[in-house]
């Protein structure tokens, strides 16, 4: 379909578990797509220069900044967003464990760096101290808050481990 | 952003033809640096041409030769098996690339095509004498890099692989900027039966090069201590505010010595 001189795209993706069949613009970004159309605003836009990863969401299961990609190139795959995680009232390992460990002040980067940590752990159950914080290098917290962020990372990949 | 339209042509010929149609075509693989930059409007274009769709992303042995497609990102070319048995010096620069979310999408043939002058991969292409494949020709690594963000790519041709012969010995080391990551300076030193090449990112005014002070010194014998007496002009190396000439030329030898400490452990 042509809008004026550019194209509007139909895009099919799995967002969450559900199917959603959506008219963008060829230079929709990823992360408008996903605060603006499908209104999942968990998923944050903090610098929009691809540096402060609030706004990590895990496409086919690897985590990529949805500020840094367009809603096109997206088109096929499956997404899980921050809202994708908890199973109904019952919060995400990762999540739970932010919770135990005041891994969050503002909350701001909070969704961005779940979604890193998760990818993060995967399959590493006894991951140092060291190698998250170096995993967590594309994720900024202005609240400096990273002493508990790292503690409820390491937490989420001890109960992985029993 | 500018708006445009967005193709994703499902072969690299379809592509090339793509390209060819108008100046104001460009081609988009990870998208690590043109998409912030379009987002900028520090750039325009009328069509991307992505490429994700051409298959591009396969490593494997040519022969003697290291193969990796243009489309392999930073990450998978840092857990590659074949990468890491024939070629540990890639697999650990392309670890230390950008944060995780950008070496889930960034590329080789992307880094290599943008040639930015603080780049990592420009370094170790240089320094093993690699080639790079394109739609139209083989072109070798000498030829390739010409000037910051210069190569020898023609507008209508498009990087498909890249083949890097195996060295008896060969290590990346860089410092980085502490604010933004990038290579302040990055020295990729590599060691071939009587050969050593040594390449340097992050610090030339014309983007990376080869250091003969540096390959001389280490051709006495290969190691560090051959390095301690060696000392590099400031003459064409980049002074900002992160750090001035005679102090990048000071890396580059302190660098350079880690760098070849650590192909020693290998």
């Amino acid at each position: 379909m042509i809008l004026g001189e550019i194209d509007v795209t139909q895009v099919t993706l799995m967002v969450n578990g559900t199917q959603h069949n959506e008219d963008v613009s060829d230079y929709m970004l990823l992360a408008d797509f996903i605060r603006e159309k499908l209104k999942l605003t968990g998923t944050h836009v903090g610098c929009d220069t691809s540096q402060c990863g609030a706004c990590v969401i895990h496409i086919d299961g690897i985590s990529v900044k949805s500020c840094t990609m367009l809603a096109v190139q997206a088109d096929g795959s499956n997404i899980t967003t921050i809202e994708g995680l908890a199973d109904g009232d019952v919060l995400h390992p990762m999540q739970q464990a932010f919770h135990e460990n005041h891994g969050l002040q503002c909350g701001f980067c909070t969704p961005g760096m779940i979604m890193s940590a998760i990818e993060l752990i995967d399959g590493k159950p006894d991951i140092s101290e060291a190698e998250i914080r170096q995993g967590l290098e594309g994720n900024l917290c202005r609240c400096t808050g990273y002493q508990n962020i790292v503690k409820s990372v390491h937490e989420a990949a001890k109960v992985e481990r029993r | 952003m500018y708006s445009f339209n967005y193709l994703k042509p499902v072969s690299i010929e379809d592509a090339a033809s793509m390209l060819s149609e108008s100046d104001e075509h460009k081609v988009i693989s990870g998208g690590m640096t043109l998409i912030p930059t379009l987002k900028q409007r520090l750039a325009r274009v009328e069509r991307l041409i992505g490429l994700e769709k051409c298959g591009l992303s396969e490593i494997k042995l040519d022969g003697e030769l290291l193969k990796i497609g243009a489309m392999a990102t930073h990450a998978e070319v840092s857990e590659s098996d074949i990468v890491v048995m024939e070629n540990p010096a890639i697999a650990e620069l392309a670890s230390h690339i950008g944060d995780r979310q950008v070496r889930n999408r960034g590329t080789i043939g992307g880094s290599l095509a943008n040639n930015d002058p603080s780049a990592c991969y420009p370094a170790a292409i240089l320094a093993l004498g690699g080639i790079i494949h394109t739609t139209k020709r083989d072109i070798n690594a000498e030829e390739f890099f010409v000037d910051l963000f210069e190569t020898a790519l023609e507008e209508d041709e498009i990087i498909t692989a890249v083949s890097l012969p195996k060295p008896d010995a060969a290590a990346y080391e860089k410092f980085p900027n502490p604010a933004s990551r990038y290579a302040m300076v990055g020295v990729f030193v590599a060691k071939f039966n009587s050969e050593i090449r040594v390449a340097v990112t992050g610090a030339g005014e014309e983007g990376v090069f080869r250091c003969s002070e540096i390959e001389t010194a280490l051709l006495k014998a290969f190691s560090s201590e051959s390095l301690s007496d060696c000392t590099i002009s400031a003459d064409g190396l980049m002074s900002d505010i992160h750090a001035e000439a005679d102090y990048r030329a000071h890396l580059i030898v302190e660098m350079a010595k880690r760098a070849v400490t650590k192909s020693a452990r290998r």
